[in-house]
């Protein structure tokens, strides 16, 4: 009875802190730039709160996160063009966690992803891995 | 006096005793100088008089985001809020900047507190880098300089701030720096450290300012 119940509680933290891992990861790789609440930095670093980027460009988050960007990119009318760097040794588990964190949080309502959508993507940059 | 007016007198009463309270540890009511300190003896009317002499910021030139000379005298009358960034930084930079924009949004019509932002990567950080960097800020020059120089008088000038400064290939970004914003008064003496990543810290930032000023006014 006890074991059982060290078990469940085991399991349950478990459980929770994976819910809690895109929000984690969130904070430790992408809070210093975009801020806590996704407001991101006037004019220099993007917002990701109500951002038509992540709509319009979503089959190109997930290499985005692992890989970074550079150049100018368009952001709900605004140029910006600030070097944003990659995050190479997250898992394809831990992307998807960031971005389902980013698209059901900052008033975002976005589509969900999933572990095999973030992989699919994933594979058109894998060569930047190497 | 009718009883209204007797209520009114009561209030405001127990509402300045209400704020002499809160005012009334004096240590509070103004900033401590900070750094080290020396004491001097000097000669006066032929007695030896013991002076205290605080830590004050040396000279210095730098170059800000519209190739002005930002010097010392920049500053002369004013008090300002400086911090250690570069533009690349990956960390804690953006959310300094973020905090560093609330001073800058509660000050932009005082003339008398300016910002200065130094950069530690003058290699990368030119004057155009700057430039383009307070614009996306959507910052005045005036108000807020960002300053580029010669890299080995930034790393001295950012000791006398106390603030820690260096290269680090280990680092993310390739430099280590702390996220200090430091106050300096019309004295070039420092009255304050905040970490500048937190907001709590720029909220106490904010309330010393006015102190400060209403220091410098009243020596006016």
């Amino acid at each position: 009875m006890v074991a059982g119940a060290a078990v469940l509680t085991t399991l349950t933290q478990c459980f929770t802190n994976k819910q809690n891992e895109g929000e984690r990861l969130y904070a430790q790789h992408c809070a210093n730039c975009h801020m806590d609440d996704g407001s991101g930095l006037r004019n220099l670093i993007p917002p990701l709160a109500k951002a038509d980027y992540l709509v319009s460009h979503r089959d190109d988050l997930a290499c985005i996160i692992q890989h970074g960007q550079q150049g100018e990119i368009v952001v709900n009318g605004v140029t910006y063009n600030h070097v944003m760097p990659g995050a190479e040794h997250l898992n394809k588990g831990q992307i998807t966690n960031i971005l389902n964190y980013i698209q059901t949080n900052f008033g975002n309502s976005n589509e969900r992803f999933t572990i095999q959508e973030v992989e699919k993507q994933l594979d058109k940059c894998r060569h930047l891995l190497e | 006096m009718n009883s209204n007016n007797i209520r009114q007198f009561i209030l405001a009463l127990a509402a300045s005793a209400a704020l002499y309270a809160c005012s009334g540890n004096e240590s509070e009511a103004t900033l401590p100088i900070l750094g080290h300190r020396d004491v001097v003896e000097q000669e006066v009317n032929g007695k030896m008089v013991a002076d205290t002499v605080y830590q004050q910021i040396p000279d210095f030139s730098f170059t800000d985001q519209d190739s002005q000379q930002v010097t010392a005298k920049t500053f002369e009358g004013k008090i300002y809020v400086t911090d250690f960034f570069f533009t690349t930084c990956p960390t804690i930079c953006p959310k300094m900047k973020s905090q560093m924009l609330r001073v800058y949004e509660q000050y932009k019509d005082n003339p008398q507190v300016v910002l200065l932002s130094h950069t530690i990567d003058p290699k990368h950080d030119t004057v155009a880098v700057l430039k383009e960097y307070a614009e996306r800020l959507n910052v005045s020059s005036d108000k807020w300089h960002f300053v580029t120089g010669e890299k080995d008088s930034i790393y001295s000038i950012a000791q006398k701030y106390m603030v820690t400064a260096m290269e680090d290939e280990q680092e993310a970004g390739g430099f280590v720096h702390s996220g200090a914003f430091i106050l300096v008064d019309q004295n070039r003496h420092i009255r304050g450290v905040y970490d500048g990543t937190q907001p709590d810290q720029v909220d106490k930032l904010l309330k010393d300012i006015p102190v400060l000023l209403n220091e410098q006014h009243q020596k006016k």
